[in-house]
């Protein structure tokens, strides 16, 4: 299944009708009438059939999901990526600290130093993954496209600590120099047509 | 002689309860694939290739689990009940011929455990007796939606004994004996002999009466899947709860078996293509109890009683009278 009959949500033309229900019969004879009509019109035979017909088409729907895996959609807001600079590979993340300023259940904490080449860089970074609704506010918030959610849904762990870890939420180092990391598409991500949307701030007052 | 027939007899039995218990594990195998392909689904995958031992897993798993006997419960009937259900299912086989008789090392064989001469109706008086399985389980285990089931397993059981009886009453007119060997004998002539061409009505009125018989849907009122509690087998766990379903698939085996011998001439002249015929033929018997799960709804217990008692029986009374009047005449 592809992921555009995936996201198809136009249910105006799916063969959907209303059935003709008829009244409801009174007299004795007309429930009669009505057991023999249904007796003879031969309905469970239909019913029969559709199930034979499925069985021989053998249209199966089922994902064998370990195995296979339904696509999610881009902006499925999942565990946080912390994303890399394309070619130097730099850590986009410039510690100004607004994802843990907006967190609405206060789950992530971050500690900044200034560095020997006088950058600010970030040495403790965490998000209490048990605390966080997964909101999508920091990732909204970040100016640098740094803190994603990324659509790594499957999270089991013996602890809960193993994936607020922040090297693990970093890109790996050699992916971002070799080019490796794709253009993020996700939550967090540059809506497509927002240049078309975006107004020229208004200066007079 | 007699020693002979006695460890005859005794191999029979032994054969019989191996092959049908394992049949009663695979009929849950085979249920399960063929309503999951029905419903365009895939079933059992994982254990072994397509899930063949999908039911070795289970059977760990019912033999290993915690046996439970809840609090209040009448420990010994309630103790005693799968196994009412299981052995009575396995003692109605003891007359049902499952071949025609062949011959092994010089040896005749019949295999059929005893030939009594009121075949049809110890069957069909021994899967009576194991409704007191389901019965005396859900009254015993002091579960009030376990007595619900109870009571609809009674009505639904008494009504249909009654339609049982005397749709096969037209045939054993015609043929004169209670055997199955003998019903088969009957028909052994080829498809123009078999009875349901001269007893359709009959055939119809055993085939709706063998579910209710099961208890499988449409008439699966006994354990109700749509209550999602699992009537009488609510408070049953493990080993006891997988008596009662070795005797539900033995059940349905049995059943098939019995209406190819008693409508559609059973293993015919006795040939190998009859005998494969004839498991042929009950092989589909038992596909359609899944076929109509997957097809058909349960129907209410009222209805069920209305199409027994107003619908059903008067049309088995009429088809007696009528097979009477062309053998007078």
């Amino acid at each position: 299944m592809s992921l555009e009959q995936f996201k198809n949500r136009d249910v105006s033309d799916s063969g959907y009708y209303l059935v003709d229900i008829d009244a409801y019969p009174e007299k004795g004879f007309d429930k009669f009438k009505r057991i023999v009509a249904r007796t003879f019109r031969g309905e469970l035979f239909v019913g029969l059939w559709v199930v034979m017909r499925e069985m021989i088409k053998f249209d199966i729907h089922t994902v064998q999901y370990p195995k296979e895996k339904l696509p999610v959609g881009p902006r499925y807001r999942a565990v946080h990526e912390m994303q890399r600079l394309w070619e130097s590979g730099t850590e986009r993340c410039i510690g100004c600290g607004l994802c843990e300023k907006i967190c609405i259940s206060d789950c992530i904490r971050m500690d900044t130093k200034i560095d020997e080449n006088n950058r600010k860089v970030v040495s403790e970074y965490t998000i209490n993954l048990g605390r966080c609704i997964f909101c999508g506010y920091c990732a909204e918030v970040c100016p640098e496209l740094a803190i994603v959610h990324g659509g790594r849904y499957e999270n089991t762990s013996e602890q809960r600590a193993h994936y607020t870890d922040y090297q693990d939420m970093l890109t790996p180092f050699d992916m971002a120099l070799n080019g490796q990391v794709p253009e993020y598409p996700g939550f967090g991500a540059v809506t497509p047509h927002e240049d078309e949307r975006v107004k020229s701030t208004p200066l007079a007052y | 002689m007699e020693i002979a027939y006695f460890i005859e007899t005794v191999i029979k039995i032994v054969v019989i309860l191996l092959v049908f218990s394992a049949l009663a594990g695979f009929g849950t195998y085979f249920e399960r694939k063929i309503l999951a392909f029905m419903s365009r689904r895939l079933g059992p995958m994982n254990v072994g290739p397509y899930g063949v031992l999908q039911i070795a897993a289970d059977g760990i798993k019912l033999f290993t689990k915690e046996d439970i006997v809840p609090t209040n419960a009448v420990g010994p009937i309630f103790k005693i009940a799968p196994v009412i259900t299981a052995a009575t299912a396995f003692m109605a086989a003891a007359a049902i011929p499952f071949l025609p008789q062949f011959t092994i090392f010089g040896y005749t064989v019949h295999p059929i455990v005893a030939d009594v001469n009121i075949g049809i109706l110890y069957i069909l008086g021994v899967m009576a007796v194991g409704f007191y399985g389901p019965l005396l389980g859900s009254l015993a285990s002091s579960n009030k939606f376990a007595l619900l089931s109870a009571a609809r397993a009674a009505a639904v059981f008494i009504s249909y004994e009654v339609v049982t009886g005397l749709s096969l009453l037209a045939p054993l007119m015609m043929v004169g004996s209670f055997s199955l060997i003998d019903f088969n004998n009957y028909q052994a002539g080829g498809i123009s002999d078999w009875i349901i061409w001269s007893q359709p009505v009959a055939f119809l009125l055993f085939w709706i009466a063998a579910f209710a018989e099961t208890g499988r849907t449409p008439f699966h009122l006994v354990a109700n899947d749509h209550e999602i509690i699992d009537g009488f087998g609510t408070e049953y766990s493990g080993m006891r709860w997988g008596l009662f379903f070795i005797g539900e698939y033995a059940n349905m085996f049995f059943i098939s078996f019995v209406i190819v011998l008693l409508f559609l001439g059973g293993f015919g002249d006795g040939s190998v293509l009859g005998a494969l015929g004839f498991l042929l033929k009950m092989s589909f018997f038992f596909f359609f109890f899944l076929w109509v799960r997957a097809a058909w709804p349960d129907i209410r217990p009222d209805q069920l009683m209305w199409l027994c008692w107003k619908v059903l029986m008067p049309i088995a009374v009429i088809n007696v009278v009528i097979t009477g009047f062309v053998m007078m005449f």
